[in-house]
């Protein structure tokens, strides 16, 4: 079959087959590989063992998920279609859910959490990064993820939502719990739900209004949703979706930004000699190790898209992390350059869902980053990095580094 | 395709082809004009794609939402005439376009 034969008026629906598995350990633990393979399939390729499609082509990435009335996001942006299948916990009311009601849940998100919005947290989040990274930097060697990815996020995440000290030992597991859902029901989903009900009761709890503090974004959400006419019930399912998706995912992007730069010296740097590119070089993480690597979109009709005809009710793997290594989008795709301009990756999203807490994932990746610019010459690996396996986020478990203080 | 001219601070001038349907920030960003970040990629919370709209487009563009007022409100040398290009959608009608960008997004 040849799909360069068919012109846009002749889609074809015969899509090129592959028996890749992106649940594997093998695409988890490096999916760039397989990325490129499905790329040089096709644009669209229909993976054999979940019979759904999947597309790694930024071309395709975009403009499918700018198209959010035929790529919807109701049906689930897991492997399940909620459409079908019932999901495993009353659905999202931002990530899981098409315009208008996405739209109302989405201004009340986006208010509470735009940068003008978070101009107060920012001496707080930087001060906080100064302070771990000066603690962590004191012996020379530390571990990149466990003593500074997650407790630095765990600390001044928390605190701007206005949680209690006490108990968040809980949001990591949730944050795995939840990511891990979106993939199939495999041996990572059942280590996650293994001790899912005092978790999930703990998150619960602390998503309503009077177990938060008075001044934090959750209360805040409360605020605005009563203002709105939303009902209590479902304010406190928004809070848990900033609880849900703003902790694991800026831990493993902390981490891998420490992880490339530990293997681009060179660019840490230029980093250290010009610490303003701090935020650019996070977006480059972003770009370069996809954190939230993929998410479905579910077709409310059918659809030609790359001159490929898509029946209605069809799941679509999107692979963000595939169209930022495009190489028809990208130059050098595989080079982790931190002055590039990354403008239009898709490690944030593209469209109505793209993320809604950015702007905070980008004040904790820059804080970090400028503070170690700061302090830190150079940055070494001490030892075999240990990746951490989740259905659907990339990062590591273990970081050990080396490093020399300036 | 309608044509969309963006003035950077320094004076640089581009005038550009972008698809009517697509929004001024999306221009800026297809064609690399830098003096755009757009950080949100186009969704409304960032505020990192001000741009000053020519007097003479001004009447012409529907009025900014509640959201980009909001957003609006918060940046840096705010004038009459300034706009979230993310939200500037071009429209046949709007062919031509001229818009000024500021010295600095943050
Ligand atoms: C570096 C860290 C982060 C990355 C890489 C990331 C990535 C993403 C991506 C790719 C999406 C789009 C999902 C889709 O299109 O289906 C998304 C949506 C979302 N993110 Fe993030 N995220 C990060 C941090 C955060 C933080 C800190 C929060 C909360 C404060 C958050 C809250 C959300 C929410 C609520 C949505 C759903 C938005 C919607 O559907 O309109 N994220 N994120
Ligand atoms: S691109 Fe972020 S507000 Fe326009």
């Amino acid at each position: 079959m040849s799909a360069s034969k068919n012109s846009a008026a002749d889609p074809t629906s015969v899509f090129p087959t592959s028996n890749i598995d992106p649940y594997s350990d093998e695409f988890l633990s490096n999916p760039y590989p397989y990325f490129e393979e499905i790329r040089s399939l096709g644009p669209l390729v229909r993976l054999e063992k979940y019979d759904c499609l999947v597309t790694a082509d930024y071309g395709v990435v975009n403009e499918a998920l700018r198209n959010h009335e035929v790529f919807c996001s109701s049906g689930g942006v897991g492997l399940t279609n909620f459409h079908k299948e019932k999901p495993w916990r009353p659905p999202s009311l931002v990530l899981e859910t098409d315009p208008p009601e996405h739209t109302s849940s989405r201004q009340i998100l986006s208010k509470v959490l735009s940068l003008p919005a978070l101009k107060t947290l920012r001496d707080k989040f930087e001060q906080e990064a100064e302070r771990f990274v000066s603690e962590v930097i004191t012996s020379g060697a530390f571990d990149a993820v466990t003593d500074l990815a997650e407790v630095y996020p765990l600390k001044v995440f928390p605190d701007a939502v206005g949680l209690p000290t006490q108990g968040r030992e809980n949001l990591l597991p949730y944050g795995s719990m939840v990511f891990n859902a979106l993939g199939p029901r495999n041996h990572l989903f059942e280590v996650a739900f293994e001790n899912a009900k005092p978790v999930q009761e703990w998150i619960l709890f602390h998503c309503r209004k009077e177990n938060l503090s008075a001044d934090g974004l959750g209360a805040q959400i409360h605020r605005l949703a009563e203002e709105a006419g939303v009902p209590e019930e479902k304010a406190c399912l928004l809070v848990r979706s900033v609880l849900s998706a703003g902790l694991d995912t800026t831990v493993n992007s902390i981490g891998s930004a420490l992880y490339c730069f530990a293997r681009y010296p060179q660019q840490w740097q230029a980093l250290t000699e010009d610490v303003s590119l701090a935020r650019n070089a996070f977006e480059e993480v972003i770009r370069f190790e996809g954190t939230a690597h993929s998410f479905y979109r579910t077709t409310t009709q059918a659809v030609t898209i790359a001159g490929m005809a898509i029946l209605e009710g069809e799941k679509i793997l999107v692979c963000l992390a595939g169209a930022n290594r495009d190489p028809q989008k990208w130059q050098q795709p595989d080079q982790f350059l931190i002055s590039r301009d990354c403008r239009g990756h898709a490690g944030f999203g593209i469209g109505i869902h793209a993320c809604v807490g950015q702007m905070i994932a980008r004040m904790e990746g820059e804080s970090v980053l400028k503070a170690l610019a700061k302090r830190v010459k150079t940055i070494k690996l001490a030892g075999e990095p240990v990746r951490r396996f989740n259905n659907s986020l990339r990062g590591l478990a273990s970081l050990p580094v080396e490093v020399e203080l300036i | 395709m309608v044509k969309v001219m963006y003035i950077e601070a320094d004076g640089r001038e581009y005038e550009v082809e972008i698809a009517a349907g697509d929004t001024v920030m999306q221009g800026a960003v297809d064609h690399l004009i830098s003096g755009i970040l757009a950080e949100c990629g186009g969704s409304c919370s960032c505020a990192t794609c001000h741009c000053y709209v020519d007097e003479a487009w001004v009447t012409k563009i529907p009025d900014p939402s509640d959201t980009e007022e909001d957003m609006l409100s918060a940046v840096e040398e705010r004038k009459p005439t300034s706009r979230l290009s993310c939200q500037i959608t071009m429209t046949d009608g709007l062919d031509g376009l001229v818009v000024r960008l500021p010295e600095s997004q943050y």
